[in-house]
C-alpha cells in the first residue's frame, strides 16, 4: 500500500491545510508520497521535503498547473494514480474541484470529507450537515479520498528530509482557462485555522456593524466569520461562512454573535471547543448548544465586551 | 442552446435528522421532503437563461424512487419545457448517477448541464464534476454568476481564499452555488400547467451501465451530543469565565 497525497499551496507556500491531510493519510499507510503540482513551486517542494512523515515528493512544474485548473489537474493524478492504492486530498474547494474527476476516470467511488481513518478501507465521514456520523467500507480497489483537515491535526512540518523527484507534465484538454482571483487581503488569522473565531450572523443588521465584530477580533487576535444569512445580506464576502456548504472551523473558542443558529450554521462551528453565543432571543438553537450564552442585544454587549477585555492585562495570543 | 438540469429529491432542510435506532440511516418515514436546495438555484438560472433568450429549451432530470418525480415536477411548474425520470429504487452513489446522466445527455445533448453543487443529504460534492469528468467536458463548480458566451462560460466561482472567474469552453457542467440567485415560487396556474408538461420515465437498471455501488454502509450514529452550557448575568461574567474557568482568553 502507499498513499498519495495532493498537496494544496499557492506556488510558492504550502497551505497548512495539507500538512492536516498528510498526518490524515499516515493513519492509512506510512508510504506517503506527496504531490506538488504547480508553477515555479520549488519553494513548496522544499517546504513539503521536510515533513518528516513523508516519503517522496513529487514535483511537476508546468504554467499550466500555475491555477490549479481541475481539468489540467487531473490527467496528471490519474497517471500517477496507477501506483498508488489511496489517493487523497484536503476536502476543500481545491481538493473537491478535482477529486471527483480522477475518481470518475478510475472509476471509483470517492470518499468525502472523511473525519476518521479505522483501517485502509473504513472511514467515518458525517453525513447530513455532521447530524448523523457514517461508518463506510469501499470495495473498491484504489480509493480516492477527501479528507476534512479540521478532524486531524497538522503533521510536524520539520525535520524530514525527504527526496525530490520531478515528473513530466501530463497533456491537458484544453478547455478551461483561468482570469482572475480575488482574494480578501487580511492581517487576521486564516478563519480555518485561526484560535479564536468571532463570528457574525444576520443580527449585525449591516457590513458597517461587522466593525464591532473586527474590533474584538483584532483584540483576541482571532478570524472572522459569519453565518450565509450575513454574506447572502452582502455584510461581509463569502470567504467568511461558516457552515455546511462554507467552511468548518474548530477553534478553542468560538463567538456566535447574532447567530440564531441554524444546523447548516452549526455543522461548521459545533466542534469547536468552547463555544459564545451572544444573541437577544433567548430562544435561539445557538444556545443549546453553547457553553456560555449571553442572552443580550448585541449592540450594546460588544462594546462592553471590548471594554472588559481592555481591562485584562494579559490575552492569550 | 439546449440545457438540461438535474435535482435531487432530499430531506428538507428545516428537518432535524434523526438517526434510526438501528444504526441503518436516518428516519425517512413521515419526513418532509424537498428538492435540494442548491439545485434549485440550478433550475432558476436555467429558466433565467430560457427568458434572457440565450437557450431555446430547458430539461430537467432526476433519478431516484416514483416520488422524485415531484422535483421534476417542481422545477416545470417554474418554467422547465419537459422532464425525465430516471426510476431506481436504490440509492445510488454519484458515481452511478453521473454515468446514468451521460447517457441520457448523449442522447439530449445539451449544452449546458446544471445543478447544485453538493446535495444536503450524503453531503458528498461529486455528481457535477464526476459527470464533467466522464463526458470529457469542463467544469464550473461552486458558480455565484454566470455569464454565457456564444462558445464558452465565464464562471464565478466561490472559492476559500474568495471568488475566482474562469472561462470553460461549451459543452460544460456547471455547479450552482445557493448565492447564484434567488429562486422563485411557481404560481398555482403555472403549478397546474406544469401537471400537462410531459415527464419521460426511464429506469436506471435498463440503461446499459454500471451502476453499482462501491461503497458500504456500516454504521450510522448520532455524533456525540454538545451540551448546552450556563448563561451568563453579563458581559464582565462572560469575560471572567472566559479567563478563568476556560481558560481561552
Amino acid at each position: 500500500m502507499s498513499v498519495l497525497v495532493v498537496a494544496e499551496h499557492d506556488n510558492s507556500k504550502l497551505k497548512t491545510f495539507s500538512l492536516n491531510a498528510i498526518n490524515a493519510a499516515s493513519k492509512i499507510d506510512t508510504d506517503i508520497h506527496v504531490l506538488v503540482a504547480g508553477s515555479k513551486c520549488e519553494n513548496v517542494c522544499k517546504e513539503v521535503a521536510a515533513v518528516p512523515l513523508v516519503k517522496k515528493v513529487l514535483q511537476s512544474d508546468s504554467s499550466n498547473y500555475e491555477n490549479y485548473l481541475a481539468e489540467n489537474l487531473t490527467p496528471l493524478v490519474v497517471k500517477l494514480a496507477e501506483k498508488y492504492t489511496h489517493i487523497t486530498v484536503s476536502a476543500n474547494t481545491f481538493g473537491k474541484n478535482f477529486m471527483p474527476r480522477v475518481a470518475a476516470l478510475l472509476d471509483v467511488s470517492q470518499i468525502s470529507d472523511i473525519i476518521k481513518v479505522n483501517d485502509p478501507d473504513t472511514f467515518v465521514r458525517p453525513i447530513y450537515a455532521g447530524n448523523a456520523f457514517a461508518t463506510i467500507k469501499s470495495n473498491d480497489k484504489k480509493k480516492c479520498i477527501t479528507i476534512r483537515p479540521t478532524s486531524f491535526d497538522p503533521a510536524p512540518s520539520s525535520g524530514g528530509s525527504a527526496p525530490i523527484e520531478k515528473i513530466d507534465a501530463v497533456d491537458i484538454p484544453n478547455i478551461s482557462k483561468f482570469i482572475k482571483r480575488e482574494e480578501t487581503k487580511s492581517e487576521r488569522p486564516e478563519l480555518g485555522t485561526a484560535r479564536i473565531v468571532v463570528s457574525g450572523g444576520r443580527g449585525m443588521q449591516s457590513g458597517e456593524n461587522f466593525k464591532l465584530i473586527n474590533a474584538i477580533a483584532d483584540k483576541l487576535n482571532a478570524a472572522v466569520g459569519a453565518s450565509r444569512a450575513a454574506v447572502d445580506a452582502g455584510y461581509i464576502s463569502n470567504d467568511h461562512q461558516v457552515g455546511q456548504t462554507g467552511k468548518v472551523v474548530v477553534p478553542d473558542l468560538y463567538i456566535a454573535v447574532g447567530i440564531s443558529g441554524a444546523i447548516q450554521h452549526l455543522a461548521g462551528m459545533k466542534e469547536s471547543k468552547v463555544i459564545v453565543a451572544i444573541n437577544k432571543d433567548g430562544e435561539a438553537p445557538i444556545f443549546s448548544i453553547a457553553d456560555y450564552g449571553l442572552e443580550a442585544d448585541l449592540f450594546e454587549a460588544l462594546p462592553q465586551f471590548l471594554e472588559e477585555l481592555n481591562k485584562l492585562n494579559t490575552i492569550q495570543k | 442552446m439546449k440545457i438540461l438540469v438535474a435535482v435531487k429529491r432530499v430531506i428538507d432542510y428545516n428537518v432535524q435528522i434523526r438517526v434510526k435506532e438501528d444504526g441503518t440511516g436516518v428516519q425517512t418515514d413521515n419526513v418532509k421532503m424537498s428538492t435540494n436546495p442548491p439545485d434549485d438555484n440550478a433550475v432558476e438560472e436555467a429558466v433565467k437563461l430560457k427568458e434572457s433568450g440565450k437557450a431555446k429549451e430547458v430539461i430537467a432530470i432526476t433519478v431516484g424512487e416514483e416520488k422524485a418525480q415531484e422535483t421534476v415536477r417542481k422545477a416545470l411548474a417554474v418554467g422547465a419545457d419537459r422532464g425525465i425520470h430516471v426510476k431506481a429504487d436504490n440509492y445510488i452513489e454519484p458515481l452511478g448517477i453521473a454515468k446514468i446522466l451521460k447517457k441520457v445527455i448523449e442522447k439530449e445533448k445539451p449544452d449546458i448541464v446544471l445543478m447544485g453543487k453538493q446535495a444536503i443529504d450524503d453531503d458528498c460534492n461529486q455528481t457535477g464534476q464526476m459527470l464533467s469528468s466522464l463526458l470529457g467536458w469542463s467544469q464550473g463548480t461552486f458558480a455565484s454568476k454566470i455569464e454565457v458566451k456564444d462558445k464558452s462560460m465565464q464562471i464565478t466561482r466561490e472559492v476559500d481564499e474568495g471568488l475566482e472567474t474562469i472561462e470553460i469552453n461549451l459543452p460544460a457542467i456547471v455547479t450552482c452555488d445557493l448565492r447564484l440567485n434567488e429562486p422563485r415560487y411557481a404560481s398555482l396556474p403555472n403549478i397546474m400547467k406544469a401537471k400537462k408538461k410531459p415527464i419521460e420515465q426511464l429506469i436506471a437498471k435498463d440503461l446499459g451501465v454500471d451502476i453499482s455501488n462501491r461503497i458500504q454502509q456500516l454504521k450510522v450514529e448520532e455524533p456525540p451530543k454538545r451540551k448546552g452550557g450556563v448563561k451568563v448575568a453579563n458581559v464582565a461574567e462572560l469575560v471572567s469565565k472566559l479567563k478563568n474557568e476556560a481558560k481561552v482568553i
